[in-house]
């Protein structure tokens, strides 16, 4: 059952999922013009689950977020400006961690990202930490932590969600469920057919929904939220989805078997939502191409304002080693 | 009038005071709640302060630092055990890749006053994976404070401005020295991180040592004393930061160095105070630089084997004769 968000809730997801997808599409491009270096992980596909989430973080409550380096979605759905994140994938002085974080280390405090983690299941157990502090001030804050399908197969997820039920903490474990943990299929690398059935192991609550509506899962990680805040503990969202590209930028994904990509796209989260606010008179299809427009046009200025920045100094090399 | 507490006792009344005047600090572990520590180093704490405040964890270390981690980028100040140092190997992403480098990776935006404990050590028998000096493996990572206190004032002082600290500290206890007196000041007591102390003042050679070896240290001065030859003993108490003018300073007025470190010898904290005395007073230098280390081997559990291993006075006095040999 689709929970209808009201209509200017439905908007700004509709508008940030463009943002998003096309913001990846032109970080793609940047990487093969060499603009941008290293490496990266778009989440062209999965946008829904980044704006829902995002809907449900009240950071100046407390509320925190880690997630994966595919966290370029989740940044910006949580308000990191294009012109911020643009300028931190491409080095520069004006990006949200000054140039020293990169595609794969997105902070933004403010808004209640403590970080985008580079290595498998390490923000797993930081966000325990994060509701710790949560539990112990009575601030009413539930910290979410973002990761997909391979983390379920590492250490530090099981210790950490052991310990949050347990301590029965204010956390949301999230997982993006993408069906490939790097190039290998999910099916080939865990023994439980969903994610979500790690959850009984830890006597935890747990729900499966489907990634590709962004109000199914705004519904279900509001759900859990109340669940942490009412003291009940931690839950483990799976939201079933799909990365249109591969792994990462080298990668074209030639381990999909055919069609299966075509299948997912038939079930797009950006058509999703617009399709339906056409249908419940949110929308016209005219505004809609607008909508798209505009996103394209933004992510163009920031592109260019984020060029057009400078490099942060040398002397920035030894600054915030130690406080 | 000074009093007497031990090395253990100095553990506990640093968290017991912090704790007090600080409703941000927190500490947990595992079994360092109910039970007290299984060096019984932190008993009275769950008690005094409660479960909130003091709680046992899973054996999950993993779990242990990501949660001081997020806690302390949250607003807390906690402190977790690590019991063994050797358990670090378990968890070292957390403590090398995250908490050492959260500051820096987020422009400055995150600090991460935590503070790490730990018993490191060899000499109770306690076999390969639970005896180790575990100090090096933290120099090499830039954003860690790394603490090695040898005895009980310096614990005290130096566990109080670790948990103070908005960075992350890995403050390690040489198990060994648990049961040692020590006299502690009266009033507060507060060491800063990155002082060294002369332990003994000398002209003719200048003897580094950290916490067991500092005693093997002051045995070989005592003993080379009566020979009329004259040590100065220094002990830096914390490596990162390393107080190298104090090193440096005693080098140019001895002109010769001795390290002695109950660890490896390949890439030891010796292995760096010698190369910033070569670098920058060379000159100085009237013999060789010695280093007394435990070599290249793994600890062994047959107590001769471990015995011997573990530098003592014996090997001091030799290192000291060979930077004055002609």
């Amino acid at each position: 059952m689709t929970q209808a968000l009201p209509a200017e809730q439905r908007r700004h997801m509709l508008t940030r999922m463009l943002e998003i997808r096309y913001c990846e599409e032109r970080i793609q491009e940047l990487f093969l013009e060499n603009v941008i270096r290293g490496t990266t992980h778009l989440c062209i596909g999965q946008e829904g689950v980044s704006v829902a989430m995002a809907a449900s973080i009240d950071a100046p409550r407390g509320d925190t977020v880690t997630c994966t380096y595919r966290g370029h979605g989740h940044a910006l759905a949580l308000g990191i400006t294009l012109e911020s994140m643009l300028a931190e994938m491409m080095g520069k002085e004006a990006g949200c961690c000054k140039g020293k974080g990169g595609s794969m280390h997105l902070t933004d405090i403010n808004l209640g990202l403590i970080g985008t983690f580079a290595v498998i299941g390490a923000g797993l157990p930081i966000t325990n930490g994060a509701a710790l502090t949560a539990q112990i001030k009575g601030t009413g804050a539930v910290s979410v932590s973002i990761f997909g399908d391979g983390t379920a197969n590492i250490g530090a997820f099981h210790e950490a969600l052991n310990l949050a039920a347990v301590w029965k903490l204010p956390a949301v474990f999230l997982c993006e469920n993408n069906l490939y943990g790097e190039y290998s299929a999910y099916a080939d690398t865990a023994p439980v057919p969903n994610v979500a059935d790690r959850a009984l192991a830890y006597g935890m609550a747990s729900e499966i929904v489907d990634g590709q509506d962004p109000e199914l899962v705004y519904a279900a990680i509001q759900r859990a939220m109340e669940r942490a805040r009412s003291g009940e503990g931690p839950t483990l969202v799976e939201a079933k989805t799909y990365r249109y590209k591969g792994h990462s930028r080298t990668d074209t994904g030639p381990y999909r078997p055919a069609g299966e990509l075509e299948r997912w796209m038939q079930r797009d989260p950006i058509n999703i939502l617009g399709e339906r606010m056409i249908a419940d008179g949110q929308l016209t299809q005219a505004q809609f191409d607008q909508m798209h427009k505009d996103a394209q046009q933004a992510v163009q200025t920031a592109t260019e304002w984020a060029m057009a920045q400078p490099y942060p100094p040398y002397e920035a090399i030894l600054e915030d080693i130690w406080v | 009038m000074p009093t007497t507490i031990t090395y253990r006792e100095a553990v506990v009344r640093a968290l017991d005071e912090e704790m007090a005047r600080d409703e941000n600090v927190i500490f947990f572990g595992e079994d360092v709640a109910k039970a007290g520590g299984v060096f019984k180093v932190t008993p009275g704490l769950w008690e005094k302060y409660g479960p909130i405040r003091v709680r046992d964890t899973p054996i999950s270390e993993i779990a242990i630092i990501g949660a001081g981690i997020g806690a302390a980028v949250t607003g807390l100040r906690p402190v977790v055990e690590l019991m063994f140092a050797d358990f670090a190997a378990v968890t070292l992403d957390q403590i090398i890749n995250q908490a050492a480098k959260f500051r820096y990776m987020s422009g400055g935006q995150l600090k991460v006053p935590l503070t790490i404990r730990a018993a490191q050590g060899a000499g109770a028998g306690f076999g390969s994976q639970h005896s180790q000096c575990v100090e090096v493996w933290f120099m090499h990572a830039p954003g860690l404070k790394v603490a090695v206190p040898s005895n009980p004032a310096d614990v005290l002082g130096l566990l109080k401005s670790a948990i103070r600290d908005d960075n992350p500290v890995v403050f390690l206890e040489h198990k060994l020295q648990y049961a040692e007196n020590g006299e502690i000041p009266d009033g507060e007591h507060i060491v800063p991180f990155g002082v060294a102390k002369i332990v003994r003042e000398g002209t003719d050679v200048t003897i580094v040592a950290i916490q067991r070896m500092v005693a093997a240290a002051v045995k070989a001065a005592d003993e080379l004393a009566r020979e009329g030859i004259s040590c100065e003993v220094i002990d830096p108490r914390t490596l990162v930061p390393l107080d190298l003018d104090t090193i440096i300073n005693s080098v140019k007025k001895t002109g010769r160095l001795v390290t002695v470190e109950e660890a490896l010898h390949a890439g030891g904290w010796g292995s760096e105070v010698a190369t910033q005395v070569t670098d920058q007073a060379i000159w100085y230098l009237e013999g060789p630089v010695v280093r007394v280390t435990m070599g290249a081997s793994i600890i062994p559990f047959s107590q001769p084997l471990e015995d011997y291993l573990i530098p003592g006075k014996d090997d001091v006095i030799a290192a000291v004769r060979r930077t004055l040999e002609p």
